[in-house]
């Protein structure tokens, strides 16, 4: 820097002549525009923006000049400064862009590639069937009850109006633990746990069981000597059939769709009098029986599905299980969960359910 | 119970236009649940006529066999009303008989359609009928012949056969038992159309008289009343006739002669079971009794059996000679030399037949109907049924003599509220309709002014107290009619928190890629051995069932292992790389508190009653289980896979403790089924958990599973009580993070809990978390010693930590692992 000198004419300093300082920015300017990638810009803003560059360099003779030339010599230098940042932040910017799409170019993958390092889960369709099953009785304000699969033989008959000579307490029916005479059986319906929340709960009442039940029955691709139930029981002053009807219709829409209600048919069970069979209308072919002009296949031509049993809790029940029958009514009602996902998913042998096939399991996800 | 049409509309009035889908419609919506229609003559298609054989020529041919040329008068069904030329293979027939036509454009089973065609030399123009060609049976030993009466030339013969004969099969309930015969499916039908209605058991009867077989009941209750009569020179040969062999055939029973298919058709017809001895081979009085113990008797099926002194026997002088109302015995039954006939129409008591039925394995036809309760006043009709029928069939005589002993019991009468049928349905139902509808299933009623006394008719023993009368009301006014109404909104509480955490677990678990399954709970010796677990395993101690499926799996499961790695080897066996499964699901240990109590049924049991019996039960834990075999994770363009191993055990019950906020705490332990170097105990709070870790190398073999398959199993019941119930809401810092690595070296049997919690320990509360990094043993370490890499990161909750802090609470978590584990720092 050349030393403080009051009598010089700022033109006799040569870097702040205003061709010298055009010269510089025009140089710059020059360079910037060079500049083919980031690399380069870089160089090109060490080489004209650094503490080396001329104008940098200009900038610091500006002290050197009288006050009277300072103003204009500044004025200079900050506009040739300004417009190689400009220029620099605009080419920074362009550079960047086309950077950033080159990069983004090579990166590409094929995104088309196995991604499954981890094998899927699932949990079993019994399982998340009966939770879609408690899940709809909940949002009625309904509450899930369970029980032991090993009952008492009073809970799971006599309590139930099933008497001692009811044929299904033979031996060809039921399985029983053995000394018989423990009187403990495997229980043969989820009833039980209404029998026991009769017994330790006072009306109201709105429970569904859902739960795993016991028969001998020969195992083939529609019969299994373990299979899933879900039962129902209301017990409220007032309670009637109407009330049985309105429950299962908004069950078996709320389970198979708008508009897919049910009927009864007088049927026969100890617990309840009267007895009703439920059928549901059929969901694939909305009861027509008919579907593409050939019988459905669903329900065999006939509109209908059996679904299950119910009626009106027998009062010999409650009386039982310590319910007033002169004040409260019930009504109570039961289908097999693992019949029901089977017509539902169009399962053709309940035995895929229980053998564990993987393949089978994952297919319906963790989720109904 | 199959029912022909034909024989419905006997007793009934339906109307000409009522189809049979409309029958059984109705008689569904009443309570007789179609099973099926058969329809014999679907498959055939007319014309199909009798025909009357006009000249048959027999033709011998060169093959051997003679043809016969036929011309056959089939009336104008042909057309012209000339005869028609057909050739026969058949003999069995002569000009005049009546046969069997099927004409040109007909259509048999089959679907063999018949034209005219020139065959032997002739045009023949149809076919005679063979039965096993019309479906009608496998007899093709010759054609049809009609009886002589059986119609004229160009009928058809559609109802001469029977052909258009349906006939309708109904599942009957328990409970209606009368409709297990034609008088009560007529009946339930003159009730859909209330349609005229006439009980075939409605016939005059002779008195009884002191001159029939001597008849004693010494068991009144078991058996209430005993009609016998007697036939004597009856024709042994006499065929049945071919309307009853029909019926009896349409019915699903088999026709054997003509004093058997009696029995069975009067059964059939009234409900009524009869039983026929050979009269000559009885030898004095019948007397009626229950067996003594240790008695015998060879029934009709040729079975020796040791009665019951619960059993009703019916004996002579010779001894017991019948299983009473279940099955006869062979010294008196009837045979094809039977010319005198003493005709049992007697009521036995229900549950002594269903018992009997049961302890003897024996169902009959009339045991099905006794052991469910048949109407007590039918004997005397049914009986004389039989005899008419023998008497005009088998051409014998009925004798004078009528044996009636005992009163048939009574229904006793039931009170009802008018009104009860609408609070029980919801429907509107008015005091007139229940009336209306209480008399029209038979029952005698007297009304007062809010109630009605019903004595139900002797035929529905079913009918016992007034919800039993509301189902009557109910089913005829129909259940179509019952409203569709929501009950009040219940004040539910949602899901349990147990059951929120299944779900949670199940979740849990399939988002770390195991899937569920769900296995038959029996286990055997053979699972047991396989999982290698030694004689005194408290596993072994089962509940076992009293007739299980197979007796290779005797007893309700102690662990949820077996099934489960079954089904992975299932798996494994059909192609799959790799599996993880899991079950949830009860087990079952017994408990020694003595049997569950029987109590009566007429009020509740106490508390204290009711604790005794669930005391009894044994205890049920849910489990959980998994196993994880072969690949776990895949092999693929971004590197290896890896199998699974003992850590994916472990470190899934340690994921499922942090889930659920249970702090697991893992030992090692020797426990069969895990290898004994590569298990873990898990703990909760002290408790046991449960096992996890490695399988025994002979376990996987046993399984069939690759090896270093690893299991889990905990008692899942116990880490849901355990599972934080409240999260209390978590404070944490956002002061910098201050980390502080350490390598220690120490003995290889030094645990990395043992020094990890150490560590922690020493480190104090400025220790924000402390994780394994790194595992190393080499010569650099020693022999016999490992060396430990921890990360440590600090941080303070109120302000940023100098390092002096740092190292200084490093320094002491260094110190506390040297003094406690023999820990040096690398």
């Amino acid at each position: 820097m050349s030393g403080p000198n009051t009598d010089y004419d700022p033109v006799e300093v040569t870097p702040l002549k205003p061709e010298e300082v055009e010269a510089s920015r025009d140089a710059a300017l020059a360079a910037i525009a060079a500049a083919t990638d980031l690399a380069e810009l870089k160089q090109a803003r060490i080489d004209h923006t650094g503490d080396r560059s001329p104008l940098a360099l200009a900038n610091r003779e500006i002290g050197a000049l009288p006050p009277q030339a300072r103003k204009e010599a500044g004025q200079r230098i900050g506009q040739a400064r300004g417009a190689v940042n400009q220029a620099l932040a605009a080419r920074q910017a362009v550079l960047e862009a086309e950077h950033e799409e080159r990069m983004l170019v090579e990166e590409t993958v094929d995104v088309t590639l196995p991604t499954d390092r981890v094998p899927t889960g699932a949990r079993h369709p019994l399982t998340t069937g009966a939770e879609l099953i408690a899940d709809i009785f909940v949002a009625m304000g309904w509450e899930v009850a369970e029980g032991p699969v090993i009952e008492a033989e009073w809970l799971n008959f006599d309590a139930l109006n099933l008497g001692p000579d009811h044929p299904a307490r033979t031996m060809q029916d039921t399985f029983w633990t053995e000394p018989a005479d423990n009187h403990l059986v495997l229980r043969t319906h989820t009833s039980p746990v209404q029998a026991r929340t009769m017994l330790t709960r006072t009306p109201p009442i709105y429970v569904v069981c859902p739960g795993r039940v016991f028969r001998t029955d020969e195992y083939d691709a529609t019969h299994s000597p373990v299979f899933h139930q879900v039962e129902g029981l209301a017990i409220d002053e007032g309670i009637t059939m109407a009330h049985l009807k309105g429950t299962l219709d908004h069950f078996a829409a709320s389970m198979f769709g708008e508009g897919i209600n049910t009927r009864f048919r007088p049927s026969y069970f100890p617990f309840t009098e009267p007895s009703a069979e439920v059928d549901l209308v059929c969901f694939v072919c909305r009861g027509a029986g008919v579907l593409d002009g050939a019988p459905c296949r669903t329900c065999r031509g006939e509109g209908w599905i059996e679904w299950g049993g119910c009626g009106v809790v027998n009062p010999r029940v409650l009386a039982a299980c310590g319910v007033d029958a002169e004040r409260y009514t019930g009504f109570a009602f039961g289908m097999g969960i693992d019949r029901t996902l089977m017509f539902r998913h169009g399962l053709e042998d309940l035995r895929e359910l229980f053998e564990g096939d993987i393949r089978f399991t994952t297919a319906f996800g963790s989720d109904l | 119970m199959k029912a022909p049409v034909s024989w419905i509309r006997e007793y009934v009035d339906l109307p000409d236009d009522a189809t049979t889908e409309d029958l059984t419609a109705r008689l569904t919506a009443l309570g007789l649940k179609l099973e099926a229609i058969e329809k014999p003559g679907d498959q055939i298609t007319g014309p199909l006529v009798v025909g009357k054989v006009l000249t048959m020529e027999p033709e011998p041919q060169k093959n051997g066999k003679t043809i016969n040329w036929c011309t056959v008068d089939v009336g104008a069904a042909n057309g012209t009303g000339e005869p028609q030329g057909i050739v026969c293979g058949a003999h069995n027939f002569k000009p005049g008989d009546l046969v069997v036509v099927i004409l040109p454009g007909g259509i048999l089973p089959g679907n063999f359609e018949i034209s005219a065609r020139k065959t032997y030399g002739h045009l023949s123009a149809g076919m005679i009928c063979s039965a096993r060609e019309l479906g009608l049976g496998e007899d093709h030993d010759g054609i049809i012949v009609l009886p002589a009466d059986a119609g004229v030339p160009g009928d058809s013969a559609f109802p001469v056969l029977g052909l258009d004969d349906e006939v309708i099969e109904f599942e009957i309930n328990p409970d209606r038992a009368y409709a297990l015969s034609l008088r009560g499916v007529a009946r339930e039908a003159a009730l859909a159309y209330d349609a005229p209605y006439r009980d075939p058991a409605e016939r005059s009867v002779p008195e009884p008289n002191g001159a029939g077989y001597p008849v004693e009941i010494d068991d009144p209750v078991g058996c209430p009343v005993f009609v016998a009569r007697k036939v004597t020179g009856f024709d042994p040969a006499a065929p049945s006739p071919d309307w009853m062999v029909r019926r009896l055939t349409q019915a699903g029973m088999r026709p054997i002669s003509l004093a058997v298919d009696v029995t069975n058709y009067v059964m059939l017809e009234i409900g009524r079971p009869i039983h026929g001895y050979d009269a000559d081979k009885l030898s004095g009085p019948i007397r009626v009794r229950r067996a003594a113990a240790g008695e015998r008797l060879t029934t009709l099926d040729g079975t020796d059996r040791v009665l019951s002194p619960e059993d009703l026997v019916v004996t002579d002088d010779s001894g017991i000679i019948g299983l009473g109302g279940v099955m006869g015995g062979e010294t008196t039954e009837m045979s094809a030399t039977t010319t005198a006939v003493l005709v049992e129409a007697a009521h036995w008591d229900a549950t002594s037949m269903f018992r009997t039925g049961r302890r003897h394995r024996l169902t009959s036809e009339a045991g099905k109907r006794n052991e469910r309760g048949v109407d007590p006043v039918v004997t005397q009709a049914a009986a004389d049924r039989v005899v008419e029928l023998l008497t005009t069939y088998g051409g014998g005589t009925a004798d004078p003599g009528v044996t009636v002993v005992g009163i048939p019991p009574q229904q006793a009468p039931i009170e009802m509220a008018y009104d009860l049928p609408e609070r029980v349905t919801g429907m509107p139902i008015d005091a007139a309709t229940t009336v209306a509808n209480l008399e029209a299933v038979g029952c005698e009623l007297d009304k007062h002014d809010t109630t009605v006394v019903a004595t139900p008719p002797p035929w529905r023993p079913d009918l016992n107290d007034p919800f039993d009368l509301v189902e009557e009301v109910a089913r005829i006014v129909g259940y179509d009619q019952v409203p569709s109404v929501l009950p009040r909104e219940a004040a539910g509480r949602g899901l349990t928190r147990e059951q929120r955490l299944r779900r949670r677990v199940g979740r849990t678990l399939a988002g770390a890629g195991c899937v569920e399954v769900i296995s038959f709970p029996f286990v055997g010796d053979a699972a047991f051995d396989a999982l290698g677990l030694p004689a005194d395993d408290v596993l072994r101690t089962t509940v076992r069932l009293a007739n299980p499926l197979s007796s290779e799996e005797p007893s309700y499961t102690t662990t949820l292992l077996p099934g489960l790695l079954k089904a992975a080897a299932r798996n494994i066996g059909r192609g799959a790389s790799g599996v993880s499964l899991f079950e949830t699901g009860t087990v079952a240990f017994p408990v020694d508190r003595g049997p569950a109590p029987i109590y009566g049924v007429d009020w509740r049991p106490t508390d204290a009653e009711l604790a005794k019996l669930l005391e009894a039960i044994p205890e049920q834990p849910l489990h959980l289980a998994v196993v994880l075999s072969g690949e776990r994770e895949r092999a693929g363009w971004w590197g290896d896979g890896r199998e699974a191993g003992w850590s994916d055990a472990i470190g899934i019950v340690r994921r499922l403790g942090t889930e659920l906020g249970v702090d697991i705490e893992v030992v090692s332990a020797a426990r069969a089924p895990w290898h004994p170097g590569r298990c873990a105990r898990v703990l909760v709070d002290g408790a046991e958990l449960g096992h996890a870790g490695e399988l025994h190398p002979k376990v996987c073999q046993a399984f069939g599973l690759p090896p270093r398959s690893a299991a889990v199993e905990i008692d899942l019941d116990l880490l849901m009580r355990r599972a934080r119930d409240v999260t209390p809401g978590p404070e944490f810092s956002t002061y910098p993070l201050a980390k502080e690595d350490v390598a220690l070296v120490v003995d290889a049997s030094v645990t990395t809990a043992a020094v990890e919690s150490a560590l922690r320990e020493g480190a104090g509360d400025l220790l924000e978390s402390i994780r394994l990094f790194d595992l190393f043993t080499g010569e650099q370490v020693g022999e016999g010693r490992k060396s430990l890499a921890f990360a440590l990161r600090f941080r303070a909750a109120d302000r940023t930590l100098t390092e002096e802090e740092t190292a200084a609470a490093r320094d002491a978590a260094v110190a506390l692992a040297a003094e406690r584990t023999g820990a040096v720092q690398r």
